[in-house]
């Protein structure tokens, strides 16, 4: 329910993102799902795509607003949650995990470093 | 909680689409008492009613009451609004929030002859409950006999022992009923409004939830689909525009619209693909020229697609006619649809 996961590490727009041999999976934290209610639909970049850090990847609207997505680190997306598509309730139902919305593969493995621990995240969303 | 026209409302409770489907399937309970509420009183009362609204209050029974609109001499919309004929000489005007104040100096800037305006709005709370299941969980808890109020009908009671009114009436496009009532008595009401339906699934429901359903009922918002700049003929609600009943604020501007047709005109619109209008995006032809912009738009939930109002020129304003929404720089195809949206069955 409120559960950030300790591996994971999270930016100021409320995105997590998990990395593995230098590809970061990435998407919406439980707290923006809440805010945003529930989620329609979800626009993604095709795979390939190369991304800056901070850029707006794509966009997530639920019934009542359109909030952007932002690149939590630059580097190539190499995959995307086409699942999404049909089925944009599993952000609501599941942000941290089957919610996940792409994957990067990162230009530096220490870009990562300057985003928020769990335990900062929990602090920013408490602010 | 967020402020909406200086109330602090809630959004939603258990979730918008949650609570958009439990009024569509079984009931949802709504605090509106941020609407206005001002009475006319007097042998003057009918006159007045007449000369400052659109529709025909001379047709109204005794406990019956109609949509109608407020215009300006250029027939541009002051609100829409519902008046209630409670007596000969008493009619109770159930306005919006944001407009209140406006609509009661506009009241008594032009009020005439016997009749006096009082502003009741902070006399009453009024809660909405709506869904097929209303009638069945609001007569477990009040004593009056809800099947014989038909619908735009209401009938004077009591709660707490202070009065009360229930009115067949609604902004959802379900069966329903809207009870105005003394404010130290909503709370109470509520409560056992909640208790009576547990059972039966009845949830509180917010403000998210009242947009969505009134959108899919065709019903408009004004302040989003119509302001003082447009006419109840442009808004697409000439149905309240009753030029032979009489002489009324704003008649001789309408007539002359009707005659000679309007530039523009407010319509449902549906994406065909995927995406939301809302208020402010352009809306195209099929070919990318500008034609209006949406008034009001969601994605509902019942009908699991993009809908909503635009206002666009009279040209295009016919149902069936294809057309674009500009979402996020992309003209993403509509079309021009009949509305309203979603009917309820039976």
């Amino acid at each position: 329910m409120g559960e950030y996961p300790d591996t994971y590490k999270y930016s100021a727009e409320h995105e997590w993102i998990s990395v593995d041999d230098g590809v970061g999976t990435v998407g919406i934290t439980h707290h923006a799902q809440d805010e945003l209610g529930d989620v329609v639909f979800v626009e993604l970049p095709e795979s390939g795509t190369p991304l800056a850090r901070d850029v707006v990847f794509g966009t997530i609207e639920s019934v009542k607003a359109v909030s952007d997505l932002y690149a939590p680190v630059a580097g190539e997306i190499v995959e995307v949650n086409e699942a999404l598509i049909d089925a944009p309730e599993v952000v609501n139902d599941d942000p941290h995990g089957a919610g996940w919305m792409i994957r990067i593969k990162l230009d530096d493995p220490s870009s990562v470093d300057s985003l928020m621990s769990s335990a900062d995240y929990r602090k920013h969303i408490e602010a | 909680m967020v402020d909406f026209a200086g109330w602090n409302m809630p959004v939603q409770f258990s979730g918008l689409v949650d609570e958009h489907t439990a009024v569509r399937q079984r009931a949802g309970l709504f605090d509106v008492s941020h609407m206005g509420e001002i009475r006319l009183r007097g042998d003057a009362a009918l006159a007045n009613v007449q000369r400052l609204t659109t529709n025909n209050a001379a047709t109204l029974e005794i406990g019956q009451a109609q949509y109608t609109a407020m215009t300006r001499q250029s027939g541009g919309i002051v609100d829409d609004l519902l008046v209630h004929r409670v007596a000969d000489d008493d009619y109770f005007l159930v306005v919006n929030a944001g407009t209140k104040d406006k609509d009661y100096d506009w009241i008594c800037a032009h009020l005439e002859g016997d009749a006096v305006a009082d502003d009741e709005s902070s006399a009453w709370a009024q809660l909405a409950i709506q869904g097929p299941l209303s009638e069945t969980i609001l007569a477990r808890v009040i004593d009056v006999d809800l099947a014989s109020i038909r619908y735009y009908r209401f009938v004077l009671t009591e709660y707490g022992g202070a009065p009360a009114m229930i009115a067949r009436t609604g902004y959802t496009g379900e069966d329903g009923f809207e009870v105005y009532l003394a404010p130290q008595h909503a709370e109470d009401l509520a409560d056992r409004l909640m208790d009576a339906g547990t059972a039966d699934g009845i949830v509180p429901a917010g403000l998210g939830a009242r947009d969505t359903l009134r959108l899919e009922a065709g019903m408009l918002l004004y302040g989003s689909d119509m302001d003082d700049a447009r006419t109840p003929i442009e808004a697409g609600i000439g149905r309240v525009v009753k030029t032979d009943k009489g002489e009324f604020i704003g008649r001789q501007a309408l007539l002359k619209q009707r005659a000679s047709g309007s530039d523009d005109r407010v319509v449902g619109i549906e994406i065909s693909g995927r995406g939301i209008p809302r208020h402010g995006y352009g809306v195209l032809t099929a070919d990318g020229q500008p034609i209006g912009t949406v008034t009001s738009g969601t994605f509902g939930p019942t009908l699991r697609k993009g809908i909503g109002f635009a206002c666009i020129s009279a040209d295009h304003a016919i149902v069936g006619t294809e057309v674009a929404v500009e979402i996020r720089g992309r003209a993403i195809p509509a079309t021009v649809v009949e509305t309203p949206f979603y009917r309820r069955q039976g």
